[in-house]
Order: C-alpha cells, then sequence, then structure tokens
C-alpha cells in the first residue's frame, strides 16, 4: 500500500467529535435565537409595559400596565372590569417584585397571604415578579401554592381509529395506573360522541370517580357535557392578544359565557392558554411569552374558571426554543397557583426529541407536585395520540413509575398488576360491547374484541372498523341519546357496578362540589379540592405526604425483587453434580491447579449472573486446564467470600501453587500463593458478560501460569449497557447469601464436579 | 353540602334516582343537572375561598340552568367575534334581562359595547 498522497481531504472546519455531536437526539430539536419581534424571547421583551393601575373614585380603571382606558384592547378590559380586587390593588402594586418573589419561595410566608396580595395585582406585575424566581425557588413555590394538597395526573386516551373497543379498554388501563382525568379527541370529528361514550365507560370499568372529557371545538363540547357524556372540559382557549383571541372565533365575553354555560349543567371545566401560542400565530405584538401568558391567566381568573391549563401546551417547544424558556413553562404555573386557580402543569405535547431534555423540563413540577403534573399524560403509544406525541406517553409509564419511587414523590400514578389489567380491559371491552349493541349503535366481531383486549396499541387490532364510531355518533345525535341511556343500558346487559358509577357521576352535577377549584375525586368519591382538601405546605414536616397505602402503592414497582425472589430463582439451577467429598488436602503434584469456589456454591447459589451455571463454569475452567495437560481440583473455601483470599486458598492448596478462584455470581481471577491476598494474576470482573469461551481461556492460561509457559491475553468484555444498573441489586443479595454461608471455622472442603448424566 | 342535601334542577333529590327507576326510564339527564340554589351555594363557597369571580361564574350559570341547551348554545355563538349587531345584543340582552337573567343580560351589554369599541360587530 502506497502512503496518501497531495492534499488532505479532510475539512478543516469539522471534526469527528461535533459530527458525532451532530448526530445525537437532541439536535433535532429547534432552537432559535432571541427576537422579540416575533414574540420569541421568554421574559422580558422590551415591548412589556411597565406594570401601572390608576382607578378613578367610581372604582373605573383609567390605566393598567402603562395603557390608558380608551386604548385597552378586549383583554385590557375584561380584565380592568372583573380580574382585579381594586380595594386590595394599592397595596400589592406597591409591593416591590422582589420582596413579592420571596414571599413566593418563603415558606414561613402562608399562601392565604400571596393569594390576597396577587388579588390587586396588573398581569404585568405579577409577570415581573415571577421573573425574580430561580428554578428550585419556583419549586419551592409550587409547592406552596398549588390549590389542591393532593397531586394528580391526567392521561391522554385517544386511537388512530377512534375504535370504541381500544379506547374503552385504554381508559380503563389509565384509570388502573392512577389517572384521575382522561381526555380523549377525535381524529374525526364525526365521532366526538362514540369516543366521549366509550372513554366515559371504560374510565367507569377502571375505578369509580374518573372524569373525563372530549376535547372538540368549543360548541361540540359544550353539548357533549349536556349531556353527560363527559364529566369536564378543558379545551376552552384563551390567547394573550386580541388578534389571536378573535383569530380562535371568540372573545372574553363568549369564553365568559361559556364558563358559565358549563357550570349551569354541573360540568366543571377549565381553560387553556400557554406560552409561544401568540409567536407561533404571527401575532405576539413584540411581547415576551411570559408576559402574554400573565394576561391569559388573569383573564382566566376574571371570566370566573376555576383553573388553568398551561405550561407550553401546543407551543412548548416553541417556548423551548429560547433561552430561559423551559423556566417561563413552570413559572407559568406558578403564576396560575398565585392566582388561586387550579393548576394542570403542561408536560402535555413533546417538546423534545431528547430523552434527557424532556425528563429535566418535567422534573421539578414532579418534584414540587401540582394539580396535575401533566395536563396530558398519553397513556397510550405515541403513535396513538390523536394530540401528537405527549411529553410522557405508555412508553414512559415504567419510568415514571420508577422516577416517582426514586424519589419518593407522588406523581400520581401507581403501578397495575398485569392479570388486574387484562380482567379490566376485557371488562371495559364487554361492557361497550354491551351497551352499543343494547342501545342499536353498532356490533363488535369477537375477533375485534379479543384484539381490542389484548392490543397495545391500535395497529394491534387490524379487525377495527373505521365506520363503527361514525355511525354510533350519528346516532347518538340523531336519537338524543344520554349518559342516562348509558346507565340504563349497562345495567340492562348486566354491568351493575359500573351502570352505579355512571349514575354517581352525574350525580356529582347535582351536587356541584367538583366545580369548586382544582376538585377530583378519589376512588371512593370523596371531591378533593381547594375547599375539601386546601395545600397547607408551611416547610418540612407539613403538606402533602403521602399516607402509608400511597406510599406503599410509589414504593412497589412490579419489577423489584428480593431476597426470596433470588433464592427461589437459585434453587431453580440446582444441581446434583456437585457433591461434598470431605477435608480439602494440600496438593503436591506440579501440574495440580485448585480451583477454590465461594461459600455458598453448591449450597445456596447454583446460577451465576451471566445465567451459565456454576458447575458449567467449572466444566469450562477444568477442561481448559486439561488442555494444558493440567490437573483441576475443586475445593469449597467456607470461611471468606472475599474473591482474592478464595483464590489465595486455593493456590495455597495447589500443587503448582496457582489457584482460581470463582464466586458463586461469576466473578474469578488466578491467584498464586506467594502474591498478596489483593494481587492477582488475572481478573475477570464482569460476571455477567464473561461466556463459557472466556472461562475456558481462564482454565488454560492458569495452566500455563502453573507450567511457567506465556498465557494468552485475556480482556474483560467490553459493554455501553448499564451493567451495574442492571446487575448490582442481584449482587447486594448474592453477596448477602455469600455472607450467610460463610462459616470462619469451617475449613475448605474437597467438591466432586459429577460428570453429565 | 352532601349529595343527599341538594335537589336536580327539576327538584328531584338524586337519592331517589336508582339503576332501577333509570332502567324504568323514569329519569331524565335534566333531573341530574344541578339546580340554580346549588350554585347560588356554591358561589358563597367559591367567595369564602377567595375568589369572587368564580362566585359570579356561578352565578351567571344559576340563570342559565333556566334556559334550554339549544338556547344556551344559541347565546355563546351569538357572542363569538363578528355574529351581531349592537342592536341585537342589546335585544338579546333585554330578553334576558326580562327573565331575570339580569347578571348574563350584563354581561352581553358589556359585550356589545367592547365589540362596538374594538371592531367585533357583524360588519
Amino acid at each position: 500500500m502506497s502512503a496518501p498522497t497531495g492534499k488532505t481531504r479532510r475539512d478543516p472546519d469539522r471534526v469527528g467529535r461535533f459530527r458525532f455531536m451532530d448526530a445525537q437526539p437532541v439536535n433535532l430539536d429547534g432552537f432559535a435565537v432571541e427576537d422579540p419581534s416575533l414574540g420569541l424571547v421568554a421574559f422580558d421583551s422590551p415591548a412589556d409595559p411597565l406594570p401601572s393601575l390608576v382607578v378613578d373614585e367610581e372604582g373605573r380603571v383609567l390605566e393598567m400596565d402603562s395603557r390608558l382606558r380608551e386604548d385597552f384592547d378586549i383583554i385590557d378590559d375584561f380584565i380592568a372590569h372583573h380580574g382585579l380586587d381594586l380595594a386590595m390593588a394599592p397595596e400589592a402594586m406597591a409591593v416591590p417584585d422582589l420582596q413579592l418573589a420571596r414571599m413566593m419561595a418563603d415558606p414561613g410566608v402562608p399562601r392565604s397571604a400571596i393569594i390576597r396580595l396577587v388579588d390587586g395585582m396588573t398581569p404585568a406585575k405579577l409577570a415581573r415578579c415571577l421573573a425574580h424566581l430561580r428554578p428550585v425557588e419556583l419549586a419551592m413555590a409550587m409547592t406552596k401554592l398549588r390549590a389542591r394538597r393532593t397531586p394528580s395526573n391526567q392521561a391522554h386516551v385517544t386511537n388512530r381509529s377512534d375504535d370504541p373497543l381500544l379506547l374503552a379498554a385504554d381508559a380503563a388501563t389509565a384509570a388502573a395506573f392512577g389517572f384521575r382525568e382522561i381526555e380523549t379527541t377525535v381524529p374525526v370529528l364525526g365521532d366526538a360522541a362514540s369516543n366521549a361514550m366509550a372513554v366515559s365507560i371504560g374510565a367507569a370499568v377502571g375505578s369509580p370517580g374518573v372524569l373525563v372529557q372530549c376535547s372538540v371545538e368549543e360548541a361540540t363540547e359544550l353539548a357533549l357535557g349536556m349531556r353527560g357524556l363527559v364529566s369536564y372540559a378543558e379545551t376552552v382557549s384563551l390567547y394573550g392578544t386580541e388578534q389571536v383571541f378573535v383569530d380562535g372565533d371568540d372573545t372574553p365575553w363568549s369564553k365568559a359565557f361559556l364558563a358559565s354555560a358549563y357550570a349551569s349543567r354541573g360540568v366543571k371545566m377549565r381553560v387553556t392558554s400557554g406560552g409561544g401560542a401568540e409567536a407561533l400565530m404571527g401575532a405576539a405584538e413584540g411581547r415576551s411569552m411570559f408576559y402574554l401568558e400573565a394576561r391569559c391567566v388573569a383573564l382566566a381568573r376574571a371570566i370566573g374558571a376555576q383553573g388553568v391549563q398551561n405550561g407550553g401546551i401546543d407551543s412548548a417547544s416553541v417556548a423551548a426554543s429560547v433561552p430561559r424558556g423551559v423556566r417561563s413553562l413552570m413559572a407559568e404555573n406558578v403564576m396560575v397557583m398565585a392566582r388561586n386557580l387550579e393548576a394542570c402543569t403542561g408536560n402535555d405535547a413533546l417538546m423534545s426529541e431528547s430523552h434527557v431534555r424532556r425528563t429535566s423540563r418535567t422534573l421539578p413540577i414532579l418534584l414540587a407536585g401540582s394539580d396535575y403534573i401533566c395536563s396530558g399524560f398519553g397513556s397510550i403509544q405515541r403513535y396513538d395520540n390523536m394530540f401528537g406525541p405527549s411529553q410522557w406517553n405508555a412508553e414512559d409509564i415504567d419510568d415514571y413509575l420508577v422516577m416517582q419511587r426514586d424519589w419518593g414523590v407522588d406523581g400520581g400514578l401507581r403501578s397495575a398488576a398485569e392479570p388486574t389489567v387484562a380482567a379490566l380491559r376485557e371488562r371495559a371491552v364487554q361492557a361497550v360491547r354491551a351497551v352499543y349493541r343494547h342501545l342499536g349503535l353498532g356490533d363488535f366481531t369477537d375477533a375485534w374484541a379479543e384484539q381490542a383486549i389484548d392490543a397495545a396499541g391500535s395497529k394491534d387490532v387490524p379487525a377495527a372498523d373505521l365506520m363503527t364510531p361514525l355511525v354510533a355518533s350519528r346516532i347518538i345525535r340523531e336519537t338524543g341519546l344520554t349518559m342516562v341511556d348509558v346507565v340504563a343500558a349497562l345495567y340492562e346487559t348486566g354491568f351493575e357496578a359500573e351502570a352505579e358509577r355512571v349514575l354517581r357521576m352525574l350525580k356529582a352535577r347535582v351536587a356541584g362540589d367538583y366545580l369548586q377549584t382544582a376538585a377530583i375525586f378519589d376512588d371512593s368519591w370523596r371531591v378533593l379540592s381547594l375547599v375539601t382538601d386546601p395545600n397547607d405546605y408551611a416547610g418540612p414536616g407539613t403538606g402533602y405526604e403521602p399516607d402509608p397505602a400511597r406510599q406503599g402503592e410509589i414504593d412497589t414497582i412490579r419489577q423489584q425483587r428480593s431476597m426470596q425472589d433470588l433464592r427461589a430463582e437459585q434453587a431453580h439451577h440446582r444441581s446434583e453434580r456437585l457433591r461434598v467429598r470431605g477435608p480439602a488436602r494440600v496438593g503436591s503434584d506440579p501440574r495440580e491447579v485448585v480451583i477454590g469456589v465461594s461459600p455458598a456454591v453448591g449450597r445456596e447459589l447454583w446460577s451465576t449472573l451471566s445465567g451459565l451455571a456454576v458447575v458449567e463454569v467449572l466444566d469450562e475452567l477444568l477442561a481448559g486446564l486439561e488442555e494444558e495437560g493440567c490437573l483441576g481440583r475443586v475445593v469449597r473455601v467456607n470461611d471468606t467470600i472475599d474473591l482474592g483470599l478464595i483464590g489465595l486458598r486455593a493456590a495455597r492448596l495447589s500443587g503448582s501453587g496457582i489457584g482460581i478462584g470463582l464466586q458463586a455470581k461469576g466473578t474469578a481471577l488466578i491467584h498464586r500463593r506467594d502474591l498478596p491476598p489483593l494481587a492477582n494474576l488475572e481478573l475477570y470482573s464482569v460476571a455477567p458478560s464473561v461466556d463459557a469461551g472466556l472461562y475456558r481461556l481462564l482454565g488454560v492460561n492458569a495452566g500455563r501460569h502453573a507450567k511457567g509457559a506465556t498465557p494468552q491475553p485475556a480482556r474483560n468484555p467490553y459493554s455501553d449497557e448499564a451493567i451495574e444498573a442492571r446487575y448490582h441489586t442481584k449482587v447486594v443479595a448474592l453477596v448477602g447469601i455469600e455472607r450467610q454461608c460463610c462459616l470462619p471455622q469451617l475449613d475448605p472442603e474437597e467438591l466432586e464436579v459429577a460428570p453429565w448424566q | 353540602m352532601a349529595v343527599t342535601d341538594t335537589v336536580g334542577a327539576t327538584g328531584r333529590d338524586p337519592a331517589e334516582v336508582s339503576l332501577d327507576t333509570v332502567r324504568e326510564g323514569e329519569v331524565s339527564i335534566a333531573d341530574l343537572s344541578i339546580h340554580p340554589d346549588t350554585l347560588q351555594h356554591q358561589a358563597e363557597v367559591a367567595e369564602r375561598h377567595g375568589n369572587p369571580q368564580l362566585a359570579a361564574n356561578f352565578r351567571r350559570a344559576a340563570e342559565l340552568t333556566a334556559l334550554g341547551d339549544e338556547e344556551v348554545l344559541a347565546i355563546y355563538e351569538a357572542l363569538r367575534p363578528h355574529r351581531c349587531t349592537f342592536s341585537e345584543l342589546a335585544a338579546l340582552a333585554a330578553d334576558l334581562e326580562s327573565r331575570g337573567a339580569t347578571r348574563n343580560a350584563q354581561l352581553l351589554r358589556e359585550a356589545a359595547a367592547a365589540y362596538a369599541r374594538r371592531g367585533l360587530l357583524r360588519r
């Protein structure tokens, strides 16, 4: 081969390290240079107004946030009319921004004191105060300021085919995992009524008291609520500029009326807003995302909504594209809490392709706790989420459960046992099937039902007929069916418990207690809200703490293993080939190599971390020695679990002075009788990755050491997997068992490895 | 307030509504809708918990319990931008006023004034 000639082809501006970095998932995300003219700025745009409030003697607001009354747009107008406590305003507007920020983060200042002051603050004033809070201070403020003491979570349940059976099965599954609200929507608007009905039935199968909504156009959603087909509403969007508000075909007055319309039927509702929406629609008026959101939140309070879903929502990735954008999303949530409203805290639309980045965005809110950590955790797979993939999806449920357990916090979810979920899915499918048949809405084949029960997603249900939900919805609309008819159908077809649950939810509309701020039902139908379960955090040792039963749910995940589990697993690999022959002797044959095994071998432990049985490992070691013309002899060292000492004990019993040490978990080394205990000739430390071939090589090399020949170099196998995360819990248990089997007064014993039968 | 203390919009006690009465077809969704007095009570609760705006919402809602679903949906539609002239909104407000829905009437009058000022009436 000739050496390369001519000019190098390397691009002088590029290096491999950056090409490698470019290929990482986070670089699929878009990042924007701050540009206030486009509204691409999180906090503090040059065009954000200075806070101000001028009120005349008749209580009319003459100026708010540097804008005169005659120049008020519709948002200013409504907030000035309805949103401010004008008696509190002089005191509130005079509080220095930093002072309020400190009060928010200080656990010694009660929530009520903050709420009272914020009532008198204009949007610009509150935005400036909150901009002072750093991330950990935001978390402190959230812990204290959220309305409800008990945190909770909301799920998305949708699928690509609006399959009623799969919707019901997945709604029951979401309820089993602990979600207390379920939001569905439609890829096909005509399917809305069927989806609402199927999800409501499925949720009732899964747990008592789970609230259900169907996110569609405002008037359609209200109509569903009026007929009891949903039990709350959330898709009532607010925007921070007049242009975008009107483009959304609403005004503050129409939204205020809508809020009252829901309440008039006893149906809970919250509004939706979120930073970045105005920039996304090209009408941010040069304002910062956070200031515009401050207007939305003030308006939400002004129209009489009990709560807000914000924290970016559909525009979360817009906010996240600018510096401090993710911080502003959390500050939006805290702002809602400071306005004494229910906070449904985003973590909804997926804001990054990077697992690291989306976890970073959610974690502080999970730790602080909110009324709903996610305003839409995709409890179904990403591809089935008709809102688009969520920040958290079915792919991540176990991750989320483990995160709750890691930090010991209540993120609203619990583990569900597989047989329980299987039974619930079957019951949900059969309930919807029965109700649809009873009401003449549609028939489902057995194959469809079977597929829906088992399915991990709609791709697993090829039997689904796309016309069924469309026809069912048309019949529901045209015949004026209500949830009362569903109750009757459930009861008639033998689903009495579910009929009772659906009826109970309708009766909740009569009492109206769940119209209050941040209300959910627990699974014994108790309303938990600002009124019945107020947040009383005042520092360490106060506020929400999971009760022992709930803590048990958080701590118990299905993947956990105990010492008993491990013993049973080991006993399963018990072998009759390993027999004790009596006390070990000192050998004299210079070709002899002694293999010393750890105390639990042949007593409690039979299988190594790599999955090889201990006897199989011994077979390989002995075969390797034989290849070198050496004699192998196996002894069990009973008085120590230290591998170096085991190897040294073996070497000192060995005629050649070379010994092999082997722990039951599979870690092995070669030792020599004149070395210090912690030294050795070769160490095979990554037990889970040592295979039969490598043990054979170890035997060969021990033989060569015995003969004074040159051993073959052996390398520990390489892996980029989290080997320690995978095996360390087992190692703790295995070492614990070794320790129990270790008897300091017991001398080494000779073991026979009987041939295969 | 417990469920048993409260009657539905039709005056029916939900405690009397059982699965059997539902199966007999003796129950309508209106029986399981909220009564205006309950909304007034919830308004007082909201006020005591520091949210007079939520209370105002419940009081407007109490008035709307007297209206049918179609009418409520129609008023919502009328309040959307560019749907009505000033006088149409004023007439709607007067009608509501005459039927005792004074708070909603006030909301509509306010809307009419704001829409006139900001160009959101029907052109």
